[in-house]
């Protein structure tokens, strides 16, 4: 027998949740996605009349920092999430139960709620040796991820490993460990979720996403969301005019270095790297690594362990590299930026109107301003 | 006579498996597995040393940044670096504030489920509730209806027959004390410690960019420039400000839910005082240096060894002595399975020989684990903040002596009573009491140099590979969360040549030697009584007062460059 549903507005007012609090929470989702705000209504609409999905979460050759990520999520909180929004069946860092009863509510979600509940994969998963070089109560990570990725309505790969291997599969790669998406082949919906860790402000967006639409985010070639791995970090980057002026750290600790200069040439990737890192940031906003003094290392590049290291070498020839050239060239590099900027907002408009409500629980469920919400 | 097998372990960071066997109702010998393994060893190799402490923090996401502070200053070491002031204070702040995070999450979201029904707490009265937290704690979320309300939304879980993450636990177990109030309480107290952590952490956000994983660790200091009148620097008067608001948040949690919850729960479970510790040796490489990091004598927590319980003599710590046995380890040795070798003259040679998957058991005669076992003068030892607080205490280090002395007359217990599970327990959160004052100490600090224009980050002197002698080696020692970290490193034509590491759960939860003398977990469940084999509820509680981090364990560096080739899949 199938678990009884609860419907989230009386689970909202069991819990003392207000309509304030919702509306406030259902906001930030939005602008999370990077929705237009007409988009509210439905997104409203959509988490008060969802059940709670079931979710599981595996760890495989991990260190667990995608799941401490995710304990620092904002909105929601992983509170809400475990609570409010879903229902988290399994997760080895968190849960209550351990060791035959841990599997057992594992095989009960498979069994019961084949097809529609949400698999979450942290770390990579080794498939040299028969794939002993991780096995959970006594399986391996490669048979378990083909059992449960193989039944669930969608998976999320978070994290560098469980995208592309990430760390673990580094050369010379001695465990001949894969992403999730390689590891086993033809799995459906599937997100990845790059970054070491994975942002828990672009995890969250991405299940209210699901929870609203029952469907992913708009993707690009490595089944990443568009909203958080469409930008280039430089482009983003607060540290982006002093770049462009020419202003740059020469040395750890020097004045340019106290004053917030570009940190191009003490190695940074940003050039290269595709994230939201400086916008959505990390620990409630709080800071991002550029921001805090050092170079990005391109954590959401793929295969940025092997592709991006040495990570104290400059990038060779980055085009509009603007210390060595004439003020006119300057100017030019700063029509570029205008321009490229223009291209990524017309590229998000286009994104954003991919984003539909593919299949809601009331079908008069369009877009619509959302006003009077 | 009943072979029980509890895997996974949930609630730790990793994949650890424990066997035992049951007599009479109690443990009467136990195995610790640990069944994975990443290779990281091979990976690191011929990789620029500087950048070593990027991947190296990459071991362990939930006592993220300790490998990095290790591997800095292993690097240092072996390059001959001293940091500035400003970079020592910087590092004990990011690493007093990891021990305090993480201390407060072990409680809460790792080990109190093996004290704390939840199911026990929809019988509680909110306002009995109210009543008993404002007794034990000034603090402010006491009300009735605040229970009330915790209470409900724990009943709205359980009548939707979906309980999440609080599904499939050994509700009901005998084992458990507390009565409903005390376990509404500590339900409430869960979620808000999810908060806590939350908040808490933005400390690291500042400093480190982001956790886990922080992003601004240098060979030779940090990459946080300072400036009294820059907005751009990393720190300046602002953020002081800032982080000493959330610092003393901290003490706040602490002093007011943390530790009256661990007297609390203490009070209900007096007999685990008596059990749950084996080895009866403990380790310390001592941490948070206020000097040079060359001098322990000037570290806030000593360094030291305690032998058979002894407390009366603190032994010193000879990095020389350490070793590592492959014995019972799916790992080979040149020289033959039943040697012990030092960091320096490591070996990791992964070679498999369990049973096929999927299996029932381990053959624990032979070897069973990815985790090698590590030895001082051929005896294995304890780590973590139980050895850490009895060396402090046995040396004589004032605010520890001060702090134990105090807490074990409240709980009318003897200092032998720290030999014990609730030892742990009780010593992680006097640490984490200890640490959160220091937190604000060093921040204050730092603003005072900032205020007074010394404002030196970094040492550049050796940024410059080309600074660097042919070879060179060295070695940093840190006291993560967990315990003793030791990073081994050896550099060669400005590249690592080999590195090791030998840390806090591979000392803990490592297999047998060549000896058969058992590591810690094995040696501390033995004699754990155990009410029901289909729910070791007892098990879980010994072992979780380790708070085992089994991704570190897992050996993870190779010093001699051995090379077995493999073409990728």
């Amino acid at each position: 027998m199938k678990p009884i549903r609860d419907p989230l507005p009386k689970a909202l007012q069991l819990r003392g949740v207000s309509r304030r609090e919702f509306v406030n929470f259902c906001s930030s989702m939005v602008a999370a996605l990077a929705l237009p705000p007409r988009y509210l209504g439905i997104v409203m609409k959509a988490l008060a009349q969802a059940n709670r999905p079931v979710l599981v979460w595996l760890e495989f050759q991990d260190c667990a920092g995608n799941s401490e990520s995710m304990l620092r999520s904002s909105n929601p909180t992983v509170t809400e999430f475990v609570l409010d929004l879903l229902s988290w069946e399994y997760h080895e860092l968190l849960m209550a139960g351990a060791g035959k009863q841990a599997e057992d509510a594992l095989e009960r979600v498979v069994r019961d709620h084949a097809g529609e509940y949400i698999a979450v994969v942290e770390g990579a998963i080794p498939t040299a040796d028969g794939g002993v070089y991780c096995t959970i109560g006594g399986k391996t990570a490669l048979d378990i991820a083909k059992h449960v990725c193989g039944n669930a309505a969608a998976n999320i790969a978070v994290g560098a490993c469980a995208w592309d291997g990430g760390l673990v599969r580094s050369n010379p790669n001695p465990t001949g460990a894969l992403g999730l998406q390689e590891a086993v082949p033809g799995l459906k919906n599937v997100v990845n979720l790059g970054g070491c860790p994975h942002n828990p402000a672009n995890t969250a967006a991405v299940l209210v996403h699901y929870l609203t639409f029952h469907d992913m985010p708009a993707l690009d070639q490595y089944n990443r969301p568009l909203f958080a791995y469409g930008d280039i970090i430089h482009d983003q980057c607060e540290r982006r005019a002093h770049y462009d002026a020419g202003r740059f750290v020469e040395e750890w600790g020097d004045e340019g270095h106290r004053k917030g200069y570009c940190l191009y040439k003490m190695g940074c990737k940003g050039p290269e790297a595709n994230y939201n890192c400086p916008t959505v940031r990390w620990n409630d906003g709080t800071s991002w690594p550029v921001k805090a003094g050092h170079g990005c290392i391109a954590c959401a590049s793929h295969r940025f362990w092997d592709t991006k290291s040495p990570f104290y070498k400059r990038l060779p020839s980055v085009p509009g590299f603007g210390v060595d050239v004439t003020a006119d060239q300057i100017g030019w590099v700063a029509t570029g930026a205008v321009a490229a900027a223009m291209v990524a907002q017309v590229a998000g408009n286009i994104v954003r109107d991919k984003i539909r409500p593919k299949k809601t629980t009331d079908e008069t469920n369009e877009p619509a301003d959302s006003g009077g919400a | 006579m009943t072979r029980i097998v509890v895997d996974p372990v949930t609630r730790i960071e990793g994949h650890l498996r424990i066997e035992a066997q049951v007599e009479g109702g109690m443990i009467a010998d136990a195995w610790s597995s640990g069944t994975m393994f990443r290779g990281i060893e091979l990976i690191l190799r011929g990789r620029d040393p500087r950048e070593a402490w990027i991947w190296a923090q990459r071991i362990c996401g939930v006592c993220t940044m300790v490998h990095a502070l290790a591997s800095v200053n292993a690097v240092e070491d072996a390059l001959g670096i001293e940091v500035p002031d400003n970079a020592r204070i910087v590092r004990n702040i990011i690493a007093a504030t990891q021990t305090v995070q993480d201390h407060v999450i072990h409680f809460y979201h790792l080990h109190a489920l093996d004290w704390v029904d939840v199911v026990s707490a929809l019988k509680a009265d909110p306002a009995k509730t109210s009543q008993l937290a404002q007794s034990i704690s000034d603090w402010p979320m006491s009300s009735e209806k605040y229970f009330k309300s915790v209470q409900d939304r724990v009943s709205a879980l359980v009548a939707s027959k979906q309980l999440s993450l609080f599904g499939a636990g050994y509700w009901g177990h005998p084992a458990y004390h507390l009565p409903p109030e005390a376990n509404l309480m500590a339900v409430a107290h869960y979620l808000e410690a999810l908060q806590f952590q939350k908040q808490f952490i933005r400390i690291h956000a500042v400093l480190g960019g982001k956790n886990p994983h922080l992003q601004t660790f240098l060979v030779g200091g940090m990459a946080t420039a300072m400036d009294p009148n820059e907005p751009g620097a990393t720190i300046n008067p602002e953020r002081i400000d800032f982080l000493l608001e959330v610092a003393k948040s901290a003490i706040a949690f602490v002093n007011q839910v943390y530790i009256p919850d661990v007297l609390a729960v203490a009070g209900f479970y007096g007999d685990w005082f008596e059990r749950g510790e084996g080895l009866g040796n403990f380790m310390s490489y001592g941490g948070f240096p206020q000097g040079s990091i060359k001098d322990p004598a000037n570290f806030f927590l000593p360094r030291g060894i305690i032998l058979n319980r002894d407390l009366s003599k603190v032994h010193s710590v000879d990095p020389a002595n350490i070793t590592e046995y492959v014995t019972h380890s799916w790992y080979e040795y040149s020289g033959g399975d039943q040697t012990a070798k030092h960091p320096f003259d490591g070996e990791t040679n992964p070679k498999y020989s369990g049973p096929k998957p999927p299996y029932e058991f381990l053959d624990v005669n032979e070897k069973y684990s990815w985790l090698k076992a590590p030895r001082y003068q051929d005896q294995p030892m304890e780590v973590g903040p139980l050895a850490r607080l009895l060396v402090a205490y046995a040396s004589g280090q004032s605010d520890v002596k001060a702090l134990v002395d105090a807490t074990l007359a409240k709980l009318k217990a003897p200092p032998a009573a720290l030999f014990s599970t609730l030892g742990r327990i009780a010593a992680r959160a006097l640490e984490t009491q200890l640490l959160a004052s220091r937190v604000v100490g060093w921040i204050q600090q730092l603003g005072d140099n900032l205020a007074s224009g010394n404002v030196r980050i970094h040492n550049g002197e050796k940024w410059d590979p080309k600074s660097w002698p042919k070879t060179a080696r060295g070695f940093g020692f840190f006291e993560a969360p967990r315990g003793s970290l030791g990073h081994w490193v050896e550099i060669e034509d400005q590249a690592i040549k080999n590195y090791q590491a030998v840390v806090p759960s591979t000392w803990n939860a490592g297999p047998r030697d060549a000896r058969g003398q058992r590591g810690a977990y094995e040696a501390a469940l033995v004699k754990t009584p155990v009410a029901d084999p289909d729910r070791p509820l007892e098990l879980l509680r010994t072992i979780h007062s380790f708070d085992p981090c089994l991704a570190c364990a897992v050996h993870v560096v190779d010093a001699r460059g051995r090379v077995y080739a493999r073409a990728e899949a």
